[in-house]
């Protein structure tokens, strides 16, 4: 027995600090391009809160890639079918959003986040049942399903909405901005950097201390395996969908907000961003997700003041670097 | 003494191939069966299909007097099944300690049982809080093994436990599954290391194209190399 005692110390894990380095190595890229120090605090500031709604929106996303290797087209549709929840009750309350008491701004934000949350990770019980139950395991069906789902969801909220886009002013308390020095942050975006940040450290805490997120951390890694220790995978995959909706309900409610909008193609629009935020970050990796979101917000951002003509094209350039760097994303979990 | 598990005319189609063409075999309760053959003979899928990782296509998987033929893998190991794959399968991202946390089922792992697993495989102590994907190869069987056993099972299916392991953790290995054999735990064995199977087996089945070829001991099986030749192409000379 003494060989499998192997005295031998193990090597040190390697902590790959390198993607973590990314978003600060651009940032301070940027600076001399950029020239003015105050358009690039307000240009990083607008990158991180973008960023992290992004995060809120593909989080959901990348476990659902990861763990149970589903390719979910129809991602955008609770984005957008949360924003639309979320008006359900911020339209009707427009006078507690106008007032100028924090308490009466919240007490109408609050509901419709925990409303368009509760929608939504209802909806993706739902999808998740009736739509990819049936296609677990066949990409191609997953995409026709998922796609065919995010069209039908879209022509259900025109249809029960109208084609119009909706307003959807920011509450008064959290207009304006903080005037430091040069530099104006919004207190919107300050608030969403916020949640943005809650929702990572949550994420984080119950992958890593609880048994739930062993189980999910596990199952991203060989599905298989957790089931012949004896727990039923599907249940799980069904449990992190649903909360995977519910978290792109939530950013779908913050993205509306930062763009005083609602409209029924918003879903639409963001999908690729998130898609190629998941991609970035390597399929199933929260903190994959959570730098390649700052990088795709930061790109985009900076792209957009220096140079305007590539701000389309930005993202996808940004794609085709990080994998030609590192196939399988920043992070990679899985073997796909 | 009653037999644990019985298989009776299991077929296995994956995808459009007859894997297993008709198995029929017992485990008696507290023995070690070996079940040997060549690459592609079956045995890895034999032992997937008791663990309802693939559906059998036909015939009956009874544990303990319970069918199991159709029952899904989680319920499966939740009736008291361990299992070791081929590619041992410890979740590399995990540490030793989280590997075993998520392998207890009823709760966390009980101080006095790891202490046993630790006298069996003191490295997995030493590196408790290390990522396993640090693992040497010998560590990495030894951590797949204690999650087997991390909480008492009725049936550990344990697949090629040796396969690519230097020969000096090879006899390691066999005295701890050896050790684990007298605590009476009932073992059904996939090996190819003949060596290994003549030390720790009782009984022996042979496979071949999907189905059982021969069943008896396997002190009489060791004992004969020509029906060795025969059955494995191989003499017990060629492993020592």
């Amino acid at each position: 027995m003494n060989e499998l005692a192997a005295t031998d110390s193990l090597p040190k894990p390697k902590r790959d600090i390198i993607p973590a380095l990314l978003p600060v190595a651009l940032a301070l890229l940027v600076l001399p391009l950029i020239g003015s120090a105050s358009s690039w605090a307000t240009l990083t500031v607008a990158s991180l809160a973008m960023g992290m709604m992004i995060f809120i929106m593909a989080s959901g996303l990348t476990l659902v890639f990861g763990l149970m290797d589903v390719l979910n087209f129809g991602h955008g549709a609770f984005i957008a079918v949360g924003a639309y929840v979320a008006t359900l009750v911020l339209v009707p309350l427009a006078g507690w959003m106008q007032a100028d008491s924090l308490l009466s701004n919240l007490a109408a934000v609050l509901p419709a986040i925990l409303l368009a949350m509760a929608v939504t990770g209802a909806l993706g019980l739902v999808v998740e049942r009736v739509l990819i139950l049936p296609v677990y395991g066949q990409h191609l069906k997953q995409i026709l399903m998922t796609t065919g789902g995010l069209i039908v969801a879209e022509q259900t909220l025109y249809a029960l909405w109208g084609p119009q886009i909706i307003p959807l002013p920011l509450p008064a308390s959290l207009r304006g901005s903080f005037i430091i020095g040069d530099v104006a942050i919004a207190k919107y975006r300050l608030l969403a950097m916020l949640v943005g940040l809650i929702v990572f450290v949550a994420i984080q805490l119950v992958l890593n201390r609880t048994k739930l997120g062993l189980l999910i951390r596990a199952g991203v890694e060989n599905g298989e395996m957790v089931e012949a220790l004896g727990y039923h995978i599907r249940r799980l995959f069904l449990g992190v969908f649903m909360t995977g909706s519910a978290l792109a309900g939530l950013g779908g409610v913050m993205w509306a907000l930062y763009r005083e909008q609602v409209h029924a193609s918003m879903g639409d629009d963001l999908t690729v961003l998130v898609f190629i935020v998941v991609i970035i970050g390597g399929l199933g990796s929260i903190g994959g997700c959570f730098i390649g979101a700052l990088l795709v917000a930061m790109v985009a951002n900076y792209g957009g003041f220096l140079v305007p003509k590539l701000a389309l094209v930005s993202n996808i350039l940004l794609m085709v670097a990080i994998l030609m760097w590192r196939p399988r994303g920043l992070h990679a979990v899985t073997s796909r | 003494m009653s037999d644990l598990l019985t298989l009776s005319g299991i077929h296995t189609h994956v995808g459009r191939y007859h894997i297993l063409q008709g198995v029929d075999f017992v485990v008696p309760e507290g023995q070690t069966t070996m079940l040997l053959g060549r690459n592609g003979a079956g045995k890895t899928s034999t032992l997937r299909t008791i663990m309802g990782l693939w559906q059998a296509s036909a015939g009956q998987i009874s544990l303990a007097g319970v069918r199991i033929e159709r029952t899904a893998t989680p319920d499966i190991a939740r009736l008291g099944v361990g299992y070791v794959p081929e590619t041992m399968a410890v979740f590399s991202d995990l540490t030793v300690r989280e590997n075993l946390v998520l392998a207890a089922r009823d709760g966390p792992p009980d101080d006095a049982r790891l202490d046993w697993i630790f006298g069996f495989f003191p490295a997995l102590k030493r590196f408790w809080l290390s990522r396993a994907g640090g693992l040497s190869g010998g560590q990495k069987q030894m951590l797949s093994i204690a999650r087997a056993i991390i909480e008492p099972r009725k049936l550990l299916l344990i697949d090629e436990p040796t396969k690519g392991l230097a020969p000096a953790i090879v006899g390691s290995l066999i005295e701890c599954l050896k050790e684990i054999k007298r605590g009476g735990a009932t073992i059904l064995l996939v090996e190819q290391n003949f060596h290994a199977a003549r030390e720790l087996g009782d009984s022996v089945l042979v496979m071949d194209n999907g189905t059982i070829v021969h069943r008896g001991e396997m002190a009489a099986l060791a004992a004969d190399i020509a029906l060795q030749e025969h059955l494995l192409g191989l003499s017990l000379e060629a492993h020592q």
